[in-house]
């Protein structure tokens, strides 16, 4: 009753933003949050992930009173551009994002500009069946989460290869830029600044360097020039090879999938395991293609939402962030029927109902196998990232 | 006489307040339109020029241009913005003058007429998709004649779709303007008597050609001179097209600048804004290019006159005219056929004409989801058509009373936020928006889309409303009808149809808003056009299919409604129902 008779006054006097509620005391965080309404703000430009999402919402509105709002993005980035642009006009609380679907260098960017509210992820219910020891969901590109954001999926690269062209996997960037040379056209990446794009040159450059220890720290520490100078010699000779002659490219991943459909290209980067047998599923792929996974192993990351320092529905966005991690919305996940995005959890923290519930489901033809996957290598430190997209953009992204 | 006025006060003190509100309205008008447009710029100024607090810069300086000059994309993107400004706005008005010079008073013409009005209301961003279908190695052209003809069972690997020229962008662009420059070129000649004129020269021995250029031309293009710096400043500085058609290594300056603006590295913001002055600049300057074209143009123009060149072999240019009318109307006619075959395509592979087979899968699993989206785009476009209307119709009626009549420098005014891009203003106004502390979300949407509503709204109305025929006014008067009563019960049902026209053309307008609803509406604001080019960085043809056509169907419906109304109410009446 007490609670009820706070929650009401903070009701009365709180634009909304003042009611921050410890996410410790998880009843009061849950009390907060019914009623509330939740602006999620995630790329849409994905059918299935836009489907998730309202999934996710009509099951938090059912069990918790949350509505949740999916704001379809283009460009995470938006997001960050809001939540700075509402800083700079002083507007601390009452924000217009609750909550942000964000990693890698949208991540760094906000906590380094301390735009994000928490910690909050360690202290949700559902962080007791994440897998922290074998899965990244504590640093995000090497940057150390600290509760900043919560994971609900992991992602790791795959090359998705139409079979009625290309017969067999190529074990490694050599071979793929022989195979390209020897099919010129046929192969492209998204342009970076793209995610996807940048993704592609950071998994040449592991696996042309011979040491990628360098990665892990900040590039200040390193000889850039030194340990990128395989990666350009590398992308010099790729690039005329590439579908347009690299003149013109892919603006997302994506695009990408409807190029494989056309006929266009054989062999297309994917940060997705499962994303190929749900393109199959939805008419989108020749029901030829299959993914592969370079021999050295390819990159691996988690996919995080993060709640913005100024949300208006903070407690709102903790339970959706929560329910994300409940074992009925992971499952669902992964399914290649909805998502097809690999898991956070840990198997052995489940109970055996649960854990049977994962063992259903049909990962898809297209679909690698966790031990086909093998372990994923980490992501390199965003500040190599951020060098690497420019100089390429120096290099091909104006060329014309 | 004082005392007489005194005794008229006192009587029609409220007809007199009433009349006091039609005082203000025109300026009021202005602040709506305006207002908005100039916050913008003054928005932008202070980051451009190296003032953006939440990024720690907090010094004036000039190094946000530096920075900007520094980066290696910057002349190959003002090249190609300018180039593609410039060719586009040429071309369109090249092919709209062929068309008008060489088929006018023809059957031909007038069905030209019909077909290319509702393209005009299609969006620019649902066109390009059609035509990026159309043209792409894998599009409908490619496949019409694979593999019988090319020998091609896979797409050919050509850079068609975002050629780094620009040229697949200049097609979409024309293609668009066609019937806009036609539209206004048609209004145009309206207001000069066009036929008497030509029968004149032709009876001199002119053919039709030469007639029409040498006598009509100079008097139209005096009257359209606005719309055609609109069409320049448009294709300078699009985003949504340049985004689908246009390169991207690098791409226009605009889109470049919307990019800056998304990027995660926030210092970007100093350069975007000095971009966004840059692209202002670039446009200011385009049209004095332009203007000083026109003059040179006249010249030749004139001389040309003097020389009384009957014009023998201009008829060549007759069946020109006919194929590049027939192919704007093709293209994006085609590019919706293609939408619609998308969005019930099962799977689709290259070279096959058709897909495997056709689903209503694509229907059913956006259909729930279009259903927010329609209502908030209809909600937008109500509201900010209906302010407008407002607006126009008190001021035209604040003229027709008062005699505020906007001087023919105050038709500038009206043209300035759609001559001002869009991606110099926008930025700025969210900050700014901000920094008063007014909440983003459906209220400041309605007012952004306000600003690019009401000129249209006012452009085409101002015309029916002022030819509109004061002696049955005068009439109404007589019989002791007040002022209010005979804009009511006499003027209003007389113009229907060119109101509900104006309301159908800011109504498209609205729909088609894509900056404005993204950035002032804080991304809470979902419009179908937001929804649609969100949905286009996924390349998923069958969502954006379904997303194009509602999108269409939208901006559609109300133009139908407009010719329709007119006829069922007035279906007695048949001098009322305004069919040209």
């Amino acid at each position: 009753m007490r609670k009820t008779l706070t929650a009401m006054t903070l009701a009365l006097f709180a634009t909304g933003a003042m009611a921050e509620t410890d996410p410790t005391d998880w009843d009061a965080v849950l009390e907060a949050a019914n009623g509330q309404t939740v602006y999620w703000n995630a790329w849409g430009g994905s059918t299935t992930t836009n489907e998730f999402i309202a999934w996710v919402g009509s099951r938090v509105q059912e069990d918790y009173g949350v509505t949740l709002e999916h704001v379809k993005l283009s460009d995470t980035a938006d997001a960050v551009s809001r939540v700075l642009a509402e800083r700079t006009a002083g507007q601390d609380e009452g924000g217009a994002i609750d909550m942000i679907w964000i990693n890698g260098e949208n991540f760094a960017a906000m906590k380094r500009n301390e735009l994000l509210f928490g910690p909050f992820a360690e202290d949700l219910p559902n962080w007791q069946f994440v897998d922290v020891d074998g899965k990244s969901v504590q640093s995000d590109f090497t940057v150390p989460t600290e509760g900043y954001e919560s994971p609900w999926a992991m992602a790791q690269v795959v090359f998705m290869y139409d079979t009625a062209d290309l017969a067999n996997p190529l074990p490694n960037m050599n071979a793929l830029l022989d195979w390209s040379s020897a099919n010129p056209g046929r192969f492209t990446y998204p342009q970076p600044p793209d995610f996807l794009g940048s993704t592609f040159l950071k998994q040449a450059l592991y696996d042309l360097v011979d040491d990628p220890t360098p990665l892990l720290s900040s590039v200040d520490d390193a000889n850039y020039t030194e340990v990128t100078a395989p990666l350009w010699g590398f992308m010099d000779a790729l690039t005329p090879t590439l579908w347009r002659e690299g003149r013109a490219y892919p603006q997302t991943g994506a695009t990408q999938i409807q190029l494989i459909a056309d006929g266009e290209l054989d062999l297309a980067i994917s940060f997705s395991p499962g994303a190929a047998s749900a393109a199959i599923a939805n008419f989108e792929l020749p029901d030829t293609v299959r993914t592969f996974v370079l021999e050295n192993g390819t990159i691996g990351n988690a996919s995080f939402v993060a709640i913005p320092y100024n949300a208006s529905a903070s407690e709102g966005a903790m339970v959706v962030a929560n329910f994300l991690l409940s074992p009925e919305s992971q499952a669902r996940a992964l399914d290649p029927e909805n998502l097809g995005y690999g898991t956070v959890l840990a198997m052995d923290s489940l109970s055996d109902a649960e854990r049977a519930a994962f063992d259903a489901i049909d990962l898809g033809i297209a679909t690698l196998t966790p031990a086909e996957l093998g372990t994923a290598l980490a992501e390199p430190h965003p500040s190599w990232m951020e060098r690497i997209e420019q100089d390429w953009v120096n290099r091909y992204g104006v060329s014309e | 006489m004082r005392q007489a006025l005194k005794y008229l006060q006192i009587n029609t003190a409220p007809l007199l307040r009433r009349g006091r509100v039609l005082y203000v309205l025109p300026t009021l008008t202005l602040l709506a339109m305006l207002g908005p447009v100039l916050a913008g710029l003054a928005g932008t100024l202070a980051p451009a020029f190296g003032y953006l607090p939440a990024v720690g810069a907090t010094e004036f300086s000039l190094a946000p241009f530096q920075d900007l000059f520094d980066w290696r994309g910057f002349w190959p993107a003002v090249w190609l913005s300018v180039f593609v400004g410039i060719v586009s706005a040429v071309l369109s008005l090249s092919v709209v003058v062929m068309i008008v010079a060489s088929l006018q008073g023809s059957a031909f013409f007038t069905f030209v007429h019909k077909m290319l009005s509702p393209l005009l209301a299609v969006p620019h961003a649902a066109a390009a998709f059609g035509i990026a279908f159309l043209i792409a190695p894998s599009g409908w052209a490619s496949r019409l004649v694979s593999p019988w003809l090319t020998g091609w069972n896979r797409p050919p690997d050509l850079l068609i779709v975002q050629d780094p020229w620009g040229l697949s962008l200049i097609a979409g662009l024309v293609a668009k303007e066609i019937p806009f420059l036609l539209l206004m070129m048609i209004a145009a000649m309206g207001q000069v008597d066009f036929n008497r004129s030509i029968t004149v020269a032709r009876s001199l021995g002119y053919r039709r050609e030469v007639a029409w250029l040498k006598v009509i031309f100079p008097r139209v293009y005096k009257q359209i001179r606005l719309p055609v710096y609109v069409v320049l400043a448009f294709s300078l500085s699009v985003v949504d097209v340049a985004m689908i058609l246009g390169p991207n290594t690098p791409p226009t300056l605009s889109v470049q600048i919307v990019k800056w603006m998304g990027d995660p590295e926030l210092t970007l913001r100093l350069r975007a804004a000095a971009a966004a002055l840059v692209q202002f600049v670039l446009v200011l300057g385009v049209i004095g290019l332009w203007r000083i074209g026109e003059v040179m143009v006249a010249k030749a123009g004139l001389a040309w006159v003097q020389s009384g060149h009957r014009g023998r072999g201009f008829s060549i240019f007759r069946p020109f005219a006919f194929g590049f009318a027939v192919l704007s109307a093709l293209a994006i006619f085609a590019g919706i056929a293609g939408l619609i075959t998308w969005s019930f395509a099962g799977f689709w592979s290259f070279p096959e004409f058709w897909p495997d087979m056709f689903t209503l899968r694509n229907w059913m699993r956006h259909g729930t989801a279009l259903a927010d989206p329609i209502r908030e785009t209809v909600l937008l476009a109500s509201v900010a058509t209906i302010v407008a209307l407002i607006l126009t119709i008190g001021c035209l009626e604040a003229e027709h009373r008062h005699g505020l009549r906007v001087s023919t420098r105050g038709v500038w005014l009206l043209y300035l936020p759609l001559l001002i891009p869009q991606t110099a203003f926008l930025p700025g106004l969210q900050t700014l928006m901000l920094n008063f502390g007014i909440h983003s979300g459906r209220v400041p949407v309605i007012a952004a889309h306000i600003v690019f509503v009401l000129p249209y709204v006012f452009l085409s109305l101002s015309d029916p409303f002022r030819a509109w025929d004061r002696r049955y006014g005068t009439v109404a008067s007589a019989l002791g009808a007040s002022q209010d009563r005979v804009l009511w019960t006499v003027r209003m049902p007389m113009l229907l149809a060119p109101v509900l026209t104006a309301a159908a053309v800011g109504f498209s307008v609205s729909v088609g808003q894509y900056l404005p609803t993204l950035l002032i509406g804080g991304g809470r604001v979902q419009s179908l056009t937001t929804e649609a080019v969100a949905l286009a960085s996924g390349g998923d043809r069958r969502a954006i299919g379904v997303y194009g056509l509602a999108q269409t169907v939208a901006a559609l419906v109300p133009f139908a409604i407009a010719l329709l109304l007119p006829r069922l109410i007035w279906s007695n009446r048949k001098a009322l129902r305004n069919e040209d």
